[in-house]
Protein backbone atom coordinates (compact mmCIF):
# COMPACT_ATOMS: atom_id res chain seq x y z
CA UNK A 1 0.00 0.00 0.00
CA UNK A 2 2.80 2.53 0.89
CA UNK A 3 3.93 2.61 -2.88
CA UNK A 4 0.77 3.56 -3.81
CA UNK A 5 0.95 7.34 -4.61
CA UNK A 6 -1.68 9.35 -2.88
CA UNK A 7 -1.96 12.75 -4.24
CA UNK A 8 -4.04 11.33 -7.15
CA UNK A 9 -7.05 12.17 -4.62
CA UNK A 10 -6.77 15.40 -2.92
CA UNK A 11 -9.76 15.60 -0.40
CA UNK A 12 -10.72 15.92 3.11
CA UNK A 13 -12.71 12.50 2.56
CA UNK A 14 -9.51 10.19 2.00
CA UNK A 15 -6.89 9.71 4.63
CA UNK A 16 -2.98 9.99 3.20
CA UNK A 17 -3.22 6.04 2.01
CA UNK A 18 -5.74 6.51 -0.52
CA UNK A 19 -8.66 5.20 1.38
CA UNK A 20 -11.84 6.54 2.27
CA UNK A 21 -12.45 8.19 6.45
CA UNK A 22 -15.88 7.51 6.64
CA UNK A 23 -18.60 6.71 4.10
CA UNK A 24 -17.69 8.09 0.57
CA UNK A 25 -21.51 8.48 -0.16
CA UNK A 26 -21.67 11.06 3.14
CA UNK A 27 -18.52 12.99 1.85
CA UNK A 28 -20.22 16.64 0.93
CA UNK A 29 -17.35 17.63 -1.34
CA UNK A 30 -18.48 14.88 -3.90
CA UNK A 31 -22.24 15.46 -3.27
CA UNK A 32 -22.30 18.82 -5.83
CA UNK A 33 -20.53 16.14 -8.53
CA UNK A 34 -22.62 13.24 -8.35
CA UNK A 35 -25.90 15.59 -8.13
CA UNK A 36 -24.79 16.97 -11.10
CA UNK A 37 -23.77 14.29 -13.24
CA UNK A 38 -27.22 12.36 -12.28
CA UNK A 39 -29.15 15.31 -13.21
CA UNK A 40 -27.72 15.48 -16.24
CA UNK A 41 -27.49 11.97 -17.35
CA UNK A 42 -31.51 11.18 -16.33
CA UNK A 43 -32.18 14.38 -18.52
CA UNK A 44 -30.42 12.84 -21.63
CA UNK A 45 -31.91 9.17 -20.82
CA UNK A 46 -35.19 10.98 -20.77
CA UNK A 47 -34.78 12.65 -23.58
CA UNK A 48 -33.82 9.13 -25.17
CA UNK A 49 -36.70 7.23 -24.12
CA UNK A 50 -39.60 9.41 -24.11
CA UNK A 51 -38.57 11.45 -27.67
CA UNK A 52 -37.10 8.56 -29.68
CA UNK A 53 -37.38 4.39 -27.61
CA UNK A 54 -40.77 4.32 -26.71
CA UNK A 55 -42.57 6.27 -28.90
CA UNK A 56 -41.10 3.75 -31.34
CA UNK A 57 -41.84 0.79 -29.45
CA UNK A 58 -45.39 1.75 -28.66
CA UNK A 59 -45.62 1.70 -32.51
CA UNK A 60 -43.95 -1.29 -33.39
CA UNK A 61 -46.50 -3.15 -30.27
CA UNK A 62 -49.54 -1.35 -31.96
CA UNK A 63 -48.56 -2.48 -35.50
CA UNK A 64 -47.73 -5.90 -34.21
CA UNK A 65 -51.50 -6.45 -32.07
CA UNK A 66 -53.17 -4.80 -35.94
CA UNK A 67 -51.18 -7.47 -37.67
CA UNK A 68 -52.25 -10.10 -35.50
CA UNK A 69 -55.66 -9.17 -35.59
CA UNK A 70 -55.90 -8.38 -39.51
CA UNK A 71 -54.43 -11.82 -39.77
CA UNK A 72 -57.05 -13.78 -37.50
CA UNK A 73 -59.81 -11.78 -38.93
CA UNK A 74 -58.06 -12.92 -42.59
CA UNK A 75 -57.74 -16.92 -40.86
CA UNK A 76 -61.28 -16.51 -40.29
CA UNK A 77 -62.46 -14.96 -43.35
CA UNK A 78 -60.20 -17.75 -45.62
CA UNK A 79 -62.00 -20.37 -43.08
CA UNK A 80 -65.61 -18.99 -44.09
CA UNK A 81 -64.34 -19.44 -47.66
CA UNK A 82 -63.40 -23.22 -47.43
CA UNK A 83 -66.81 -23.93 -45.68
CA UNK A 84 -68.44 -21.86 -48.58
CA UNK A 85 -66.02 -23.94 -51.05
CA UNK A 86 -66.96 -27.54 -49.68
CA UNK A 87 -70.75 -26.48 -49.57
CA UNK A 88 -70.72 -25.26 -52.82
CA UNK A 89 -69.36 -28.76 -53.58
CA UNK A 90 -71.56 -30.47 -51.81
CA UNK A 91 -74.06 -29.07 -53.45
CA UNK A 92 -72.74 -29.15 -57.00
CA UNK A 93 -72.06 -33.14 -56.27
CA UNK A 94 -76.23 -33.16 -55.53
CA UNK A 95 -77.12 -31.24 -58.14
CA UNK A 96 -74.73 -33.77 -60.59
CA UNK A 97 -76.45 -36.36 -59.14
CA UNK A 98 -79.73 -35.18 -59.55
CA UNK A 99 -78.77 -34.22 -63.03
CA UNK A 100 -77.39 -38.00 -63.57
CA UNK A 101 -80.93 -39.37 -63.38
CA UNK A 102 -82.30 -36.96 -65.00
CA UNK A 103 -80.44 -37.92 -67.76
CA UNK A 104 -80.90 -41.55 -67.20
CA UNK A 105 -84.86 -40.96 -66.90
CA UNK A 106 -85.28 -38.77 -70.05
CA UNK A 107 -83.07 -41.33 -72.26
CA UNK A 108 -85.49 -44.36 -70.64
CA UNK A 109 -88.39 -42.21 -71.69
CA UNK A 110 -87.17 -41.52 -74.96
CA UNK A 111 -86.37 -45.56 -75.40
CA UNK A 112 -89.89 -46.39 -74.59
CA UNK A 113 -91.23 -44.04 -76.96
CA UNK A 114 -89.35 -44.95 -79.59
CA UNK A 115 -89.74 -48.52 -78.86
CA UNK A 116 -93.98 -48.39 -78.55
CA UNK A 117 -93.54 -46.61 -81.70
CA UNK A 118 -91.89 -48.84 -83.62
CA UNK A 119 -94.23 -51.88 -82.12
CA UNK A 120 -97.44 -49.65 -82.97
CA UNK A 121 -95.35 -49.50 -86.77
CA UNK A 122 -94.87 -53.03 -86.79
CA UNK A 123 -98.57 -53.72 -85.45
CA UNK A 124 -99.75 -52.00 -88.66
CA UNK A 125 -97.76 -53.66 -90.98
CA UNK A 126 -98.50 -57.05 -89.51
CA UNK A 127 -102.74 -55.85 -89.80
CA UNK A 128 -102.08 -55.02 -93.04
CA UNK A 129 -100.29 -57.81 -93.98
CA UNK A 130 -103.01 -59.81 -92.06
CA UNK A 131 -105.22 -58.31 -94.12
CA UNK A 132 -103.90 -59.00 -97.53
CA UNK A 133 -103.42 -62.24 -96.28
CA UNK A 134 -106.89 -63.28 -95.50
CA UNK A 135 -108.06 -61.50 -98.95
CA UNK A 136 -105.92 -63.73 -100.77
CA UNK A 137 -106.97 -67.02 -98.93
CA UNK A 138 -110.48 -65.57 -98.97
CA UNK A 139 -110.08 -65.54 -103.06
CA UNK A 140 -108.65 -68.98 -102.87
CA UNK A 141 -111.71 -70.43 -100.93
CA UNK A 142 -113.57 -67.95 -103.84
CA UNK A 143 -111.66 -69.73 -106.60
CA UNK A 144 -112.08 -72.87 -105.08
CA UNK A 145 -115.51 -72.99 -104.68
CA UNK A 146 -116.21 -71.72 -108.30
CA UNK A 147 -113.65 -74.64 -109.39
CA UNK A 148 -115.60 -77.20 -107.35
CA UNK A 149 -118.77 -75.88 -108.70
CA UNK A 150 -117.97 -76.10 -112.36
CA UNK A 151 -116.15 -79.49 -111.70
CA UNK A 152 -119.26 -80.52 -110.07
CA UNK A 153 -121.48 -79.11 -113.49
CA UNK A 154 -118.99 -80.60 -115.42
CA UNK A 155 -119.22 -83.97 -113.69
CA UNK A 156 -122.78 -83.84 -113.08
CA UNK A 157 -123.36 -83.52 -116.92
CA UNK A 158 -120.92 -86.24 -117.51
CA UNK A 159 -122.69 -88.67 -115.56
CA UNK A 160 -126.00 -87.65 -116.99
CA UNK A 161 -124.90 -88.47 -120.23
CA UNK A 162 -123.05 -91.58 -119.37
CA UNK A 163 -126.61 -92.54 -117.83
CA UNK A 164 -128.27 -92.05 -120.77
CA UNK A 165 -130.01 -89.46 -120.42
CA UNK A 166 -129.83 -85.64 -121.76
CA UNK A 167 -130.35 -82.69 -120.07
CA UNK A 168 -129.88 -79.44 -120.84
CA UNK A 169 -127.13 -77.18 -118.66
CA UNK A 170 -129.43 -75.02 -117.18
CA UNK A 171 -131.41 -77.96 -115.20
CA UNK A 172 -127.95 -79.62 -114.56
CA UNK A 173 -126.85 -76.08 -113.19
CA UNK A 174 -129.30 -75.71 -111.13
CA UNK A 175 -129.37 -78.84 -109.49
CA UNK A 176 -125.84 -78.99 -108.43
CA UNK A 177 -126.01 -75.41 -107.06
CA UNK A 178 -129.05 -76.59 -105.22
CA UNK A 179 -127.08 -79.58 -104.06
CA UNK A 180 -123.91 -77.47 -103.35
CA UNK A 181 -126.19 -75.12 -101.00
CA UNK A 182 -126.97 -78.48 -99.12
CA UNK B 1 -9.30 2.53 9.67
CA UNK B 2 -6.32 3.11 11.89
CA UNK B 3 -6.51 -0.40 12.94
CA UNK B 4 -6.99 -1.37 9.08
CA UNK B 5 -4.08 0.54 7.95
CA UNK B 6 -2.45 -1.42 10.77
CA UNK B 7 -3.14 -4.55 9.71
CA UNK B 8 -1.70 -3.82 5.97
CA UNK B 9 2.01 -2.64 7.30
CA UNK B 10 1.87 -6.10 9.12
CA UNK B 11 0.75 -7.87 5.66
CA UNK B 12 -1.95 -9.33 7.20
CA UNK B 13 -5.57 -8.40 5.99
CA UNK B 14 -6.73 -5.52 4.28
CA UNK B 15 -10.28 -4.05 4.16
CA UNK B 16 -11.29 -1.06 2.32
CA UNK B 17 -14.60 -2.25 1.57
CA UNK B 18 -15.93 1.60 0.85
CA UNK B 19 -12.79 2.38 -1.06
CA UNK B 20 -15.04 1.55 -4.47
CA UNK B 21 -17.09 4.42 -3.89
CA UNK B 22 -14.92 7.05 -3.74
CA UNK B 23 -14.94 9.00 -7.15
CA UNK B 24 -12.10 9.80 -9.03
CA UNK B 25 -11.77 11.99 -11.92
CA UNK B 26 -11.38 10.67 -14.77
CA UNK B 27 -8.66 13.26 -16.42
CA UNK B 28 -6.13 13.96 -14.37
CA UNK B 29 -5.56 14.49 -10.44
CA UNK B 30 -6.97 16.42 -8.28
CA UNK B 31 -9.75 18.15 -6.43
CA UNK B 32 -13.40 16.64 -7.58
CA UNK B 33 -15.49 19.90 -8.35
CA UNK B 34 -19.44 19.57 -8.85
CA UNK B 35 -18.38 19.85 -12.84
CA UNK B 36 -15.36 17.28 -12.72
CA UNK B 37 -15.90 14.43 -15.01
CA UNK B 38 -15.15 11.05 -12.92
CA UNK B 39 -15.79 7.26 -13.04
CA UNK B 40 -19.28 7.94 -12.33
CA UNK B 41 -19.45 10.24 -15.49
CA UNK B 42 -18.02 7.25 -17.23
CA UNK B 43 -20.58 4.91 -15.81
CA UNK B 44 -23.47 7.41 -16.28
CA UNK B 45 -22.19 7.64 -19.97
CA UNK B 46 -22.10 3.79 -20.79
CA UNK B 47 -25.27 3.45 -18.70
CA UNK B 48 -26.81 5.65 -21.61
CA UNK B 49 -25.12 3.98 -24.40
CA UNK B 50 -26.76 0.75 -22.75
CA UNK B 51 -30.14 2.02 -22.68
CA UNK B 52 -29.60 3.34 -25.88
CA UNK B 53 -28.10 0.03 -27.56
CA UNK B 54 -30.85 -1.88 -25.94
CA UNK B 55 -33.99 0.48 -26.30
CA UNK B 56 -32.90 2.60 -29.76
CA UNK B 57 -30.81 0.36 -31.66
CA UNK B 58 -32.37 -2.69 -30.72
CA UNK B 59 -36.05 -1.58 -32.13
CA UNK B 60 -33.91 -0.20 -35.36
CA UNK B 61 -35.41 -2.53 -37.53
CA UNK B 62 -39.14 -1.95 -35.70
CA UNK B 63 -39.94 -5.56 -36.57
CA UNK B 64 -43.55 -7.00 -36.41
CA UNK B 65 -41.27 -10.28 -35.77
CA UNK B 66 -38.55 -8.60 -33.19
CA UNK B 67 -34.91 -8.91 -33.37
CA UNK B 68 -33.77 -10.28 -29.92
CA UNK B 69 -32.64 -6.79 -28.39
CA UNK B 70 -35.74 -5.70 -29.58
CA UNK B 71 -37.64 -7.93 -27.30
CA UNK B 72 -35.87 -6.99 -23.97
CA UNK B 73 -36.84 -3.88 -24.85
CA UNK B 74 -39.99 -4.71 -25.50
CA UNK B 75 -40.32 -6.85 -22.69
CA UNK B 76 -39.38 -4.17 -20.19
CA UNK B 77 -41.65 -1.48 -22.05
CA UNK B 78 -44.71 -3.74 -21.27
CA UNK B 79 -43.36 -4.20 -18.04
CA UNK B 80 -43.15 -0.99 -16.77
CA UNK B 81 -46.13 0.14 -18.97
CA UNK B 82 -48.68 -2.89 -17.17
CA UNK B 83 -47.24 -1.93 -13.63
CA UNK B 84 -48.36 1.87 -14.24
CA UNK B 85 -51.54 0.97 -16.04
CA UNK B 86 -52.52 -1.73 -12.91
CA UNK B 87 -51.21 0.17 -10.12
CA UNK B 88 -52.36 4.22 -11.11
CA UNK B 89 -54.74 3.42 -13.48
CA UNK B 90 -55.59 4.60 -17.26
CA UNK B 91 -54.92 8.27 -16.27
CA UNK B 92 -51.54 7.33 -15.27
CA UNK B 93 -50.39 6.40 -18.45
CA UNK B 94 -49.00 9.47 -19.63
CA UNK B 95 -46.66 9.85 -16.59
CA UNK B 96 -45.17 6.34 -18.02
CA UNK B 97 -42.42 7.91 -19.82
CA UNK B 98 -40.48 9.27 -16.46
CA UNK B 99 -41.49 6.19 -14.74
CA UNK B 100 -40.06 4.12 -17.14
CA UNK B 101 -36.86 6.61 -16.98
CA UNK B 102 -36.59 5.75 -13.36
CA UNK B 103 -36.50 2.04 -13.93
CA UNK B 104 -33.84 1.93 -17.47
CA UNK B 105 -32.01 3.87 -15.25
CA UNK B 106 -31.88 2.15 -12.05
CA UNK B 107 -31.91 -1.28 -13.80
CA UNK B 108 -28.94 -0.10 -15.90
CA UNK B 109 -27.18 1.01 -12.95
CA UNK B 110 -27.23 -1.70 -10.50
CA UNK B 111 -26.45 -4.56 -13.49
CA UNK B 112 -23.77 -2.36 -14.82
CA UNK B 113 -22.56 -2.03 -11.03
CA UNK B 114 -22.20 -5.62 -11.00
CA UNK B 115 -19.32 -5.56 -13.51
CA UNK B 116 -16.27 -5.99 -11.87
CA UNK B 117 -14.22 -2.67 -10.74
CA UNK B 118 -17.14 -0.67 -12.12
CA UNK B 119 -18.73 2.08 -9.84
CA UNK B 120 -22.10 1.94 -8.42
CA UNK B 121 -23.80 4.96 -9.07
CA UNK B 122 -27.26 4.06 -7.18
CA UNK B 123 -24.73 2.79 -4.40
CA UNK B 124 -24.70 7.30 -3.81
CA UNK B 125 -27.13 8.35 -1.10
CA UNK B 126 -27.11 11.76 -3.20
CA UNK B 127 -28.07 10.28 -6.12
CA UNK B 128 -31.19 7.94 -4.93
CA UNK B 129 -31.83 10.79 -2.17
CA UNK B 130 -32.15 13.27 -5.43
CA UNK B 131 -34.37 10.18 -7.40
CA UNK B 132 -36.59 9.55 -4.06
CA UNK B 133 -36.82 13.38 -3.45
CA UNK B 134 -37.60 13.82 -7.02
CA UNK B 135 -40.54 11.34 -7.28
CA UNK B 136 -41.83 12.68 -3.56
CA UNK B 137 -41.73 15.92 -4.42
CA UNK B 138 -43.31 15.57 -8.15
CA UNK B 139 -45.90 13.55 -6.61
CA UNK B 140 -47.00 15.89 -3.92
CA UNK B 141 -47.11 18.99 -6.41
CA UNK B 142 -48.80 17.22 -9.22
CA UNK B 143 -51.74 15.72 -5.94
CA UNK B 144 -52.32 19.25 -5.44
CA UNK B 145 -52.81 20.59 -8.95
CA UNK B 146 -54.90 17.87 -9.72
CA UNK B 147 -56.82 17.72 -6.41
CA UNK B 148 -56.56 20.61 -5.10
CA UNK B 149 -56.36 21.09 -0.86
CA UNK B 150 -58.69 17.84 -1.34
CA UNK B 151 -55.79 16.29 -1.28
CA UNK B 152 -54.68 16.83 2.25
CA UNK B 153 -58.21 14.18 2.89
CA UNK B 154 -55.58 11.78 1.87
CA UNK B 155 -54.72 12.12 5.46
CA UNK B 156 -57.50 12.19 6.77
CA UNK B 157 -59.00 8.41 7.23
CA UNK B 158 -62.96 8.98 7.01
CA UNK B 159 -63.49 5.00 7.78
CA UNK B 160 -61.96 5.48 11.13
CA UNK B 161 -63.85 6.16 14.35
CA UNK B 162 -63.86 9.73 15.15
CA UNK B 163 -61.30 9.40 17.71
CA UNK B 164 -58.75 7.87 16.24
CA UNK B 165 -58.91 10.14 13.03
CA UNK B 166 -56.37 12.60 14.39
CA UNK B 167 -53.99 9.76 15.86
CA UNK B 168 -54.11 8.11 11.98
CA UNK B 169 -53.90 11.42 10.76
CA UNK B 170 -50.33 12.11 12.07
CA UNK B 171 -49.14 8.76 11.28
CA UNK B 172 -50.37 9.28 7.77
CA UNK B 173 -48.60 12.26 7.64
CA UNK B 174 -45.68 11.38 9.39
CA UNK B 175 -45.14 8.09 7.50
CA UNK B 176 -45.93 10.38 4.07
CA UNK B 177 -42.71 12.60 4.80
CA UNK B 178 -40.41 9.46 5.60
CA UNK B 179 -41.17 8.12 2.15
CA UNK B 180 -39.02 9.71 0.77
CA UNK B 181 -35.99 8.41 2.93
CA UNK B 182 -36.94 5.47 2.46
CA UNK B 183 -37.45 5.48 -0.77
CA UNK B 184 -34.29 6.70 -1.08
CA UNK B 185 -31.73 4.56 1.26
CA UNK B 186 -33.11 1.70 0.46
CA UNK B 187 -31.88 1.33 -2.51
CA UNK B 188 -28.71 2.98 -2.12
CA UNK B 189 -28.45 0.98 1.31
CA UNK B 190 -28.90 -2.39 -0.44
CA UNK B 191 -26.28 -1.77 -3.59
CA UNK B 192 -23.75 -0.19 -0.74
CA UNK B 193 -24.42 -3.61 1.50
CA UNK B 194 -23.87 -5.91 -1.45
CA UNK B 195 -20.74 -4.43 -2.72
CA UNK B 196 -19.16 -3.76 0.30
CA UNK B 197 -19.42 -7.14 1.35
CA UNK B 198 -18.62 -8.95 -1.96
CA UNK B 199 -15.35 -6.74 -1.24
CA UNK B 200 -15.17 -7.72 2.63
CA UNK B 201 -14.96 -11.70 1.48
CA UNK B 202 -12.44 -10.42 -1.31
CA UNK B 203 -10.13 -9.41 1.77
CA UNK B 204 -10.56 -12.72 3.43
CA UNK B 205 -9.59 -14.81 0.17
CA UNK B 206 -6.01 -12.99 0.38
CA UNK B 207 -5.15 -16.19 3.37
CA UNK B 208 -4.48 -19.33 1.74
CA UNK B 209 -6.56 -21.13 4.40
CA UNK B 210 -10.20 -19.17 3.96
CA UNK B 211 -9.52 -17.85 0.43
CA UNK B 212 -11.99 -21.14 -1.35
CA UNK B 213 -14.70 -20.04 1.41
CA UNK B 214 -14.34 -16.66 0.31
CA UNK B 215 -14.65 -17.01 -2.73
CA UNK B 216 -17.47 -19.30 -2.64
CA UNK B 217 -18.95 -16.48 -0.79
CA UNK B 218 -18.16 -14.21 -3.41
CA UNK B 219 -20.17 -16.00 -5.88
CA UNK B 220 -23.05 -16.52 -3.40
CA UNK B 221 -23.50 -12.93 -2.85
CA UNK B 222 -22.58 -12.23 -6.32
CA UNK B 223 -25.86 -13.96 -7.30
CA UNK B 224 -28.01 -12.72 -4.58
CA UNK B 225 -26.92 -9.02 -5.99
CA UNK B 226 -27.99 -10.40 -9.27
CA UNK B 227 -31.33 -10.60 -7.73
CA UNK B 228 -31.16 -7.37 -5.67
CA UNK B 229 -30.45 -5.56 -9.11
CA UNK B 230 -33.12 -6.55 -9.98
CA UNK B 231 -35.87 -6.51 -7.07
CA UNK B 232 -34.40 -3.17 -6.17
CA UNK B 233 -35.41 -1.79 -9.28
CA UNK B 234 -38.61 -3.25 -9.59
CA UNK B 235 -39.82 -1.77 -5.67
CA UNK B 236 -38.63 1.54 -6.71
CA UNK B 237 -40.48 1.24 -9.61
CA UNK B 238 -43.66 0.41 -8.38
CA UNK B 239 -43.53 2.49 -5.04
CA UNK B 240 -43.46 5.19 -7.48
CA UNK B 241 -46.32 3.85 -9.19
CA UNK B 242 -47.93 3.69 -5.75
CA UNK B 243 -47.09 7.33 -4.81
CA UNK B 244 -48.36 8.48 -8.45
CA UNK B 245 -51.82 6.72 -7.71
CA UNK B 246 -52.07 8.15 -4.05
CA UNK B 247 -51.82 11.85 -6.20
CA UNK B 248 -53.88 11.02 -8.73
CA UNK B 249 -56.79 8.96 -6.55
CA UNK B 250 -56.12 10.15 -2.82
CA UNK B 251 -59.14 8.91 -1.71
CA UNK B 252 -59.00 5.89 -0.75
Amino acid sequence: MATETHEAVASACVDSHGGAIGMPQLCAEWIPNQIFWLLITLAALFFVMSRIALPRIAAVLAERSGTITNDLAAAEELKNKATQAEAAYEQALVDARAQAQKIVAEAKAEIQAELNAELEKADAQIAVKTGESEAAIAEIRDGAVKSVTDVAKATAKELVAALGGSADAKTITAAVTARMKG
Amino acid sequence: MATETEAASEGGLVFHPLDQFIPKPLFGDGAVHWYTPTNLTLWFAILILCAVGVFVLGSRGRGVIPSRLQSVGELMYGFVYKMVEDVTGKDGVKYFPYIMTLFVFILFANYLALIPMSYSPTSMIAVTAILGFGVFFAVTILGFVKNGPSFLGMFWMKDAPAVLRPIIAIIEVISYFVRPVSHSIRLAGNVMAGHAVIKVFAGFAALTLVSPVAILGITAIYGLEVLVAGIQAYVFTILTCVYLKDALHPHH
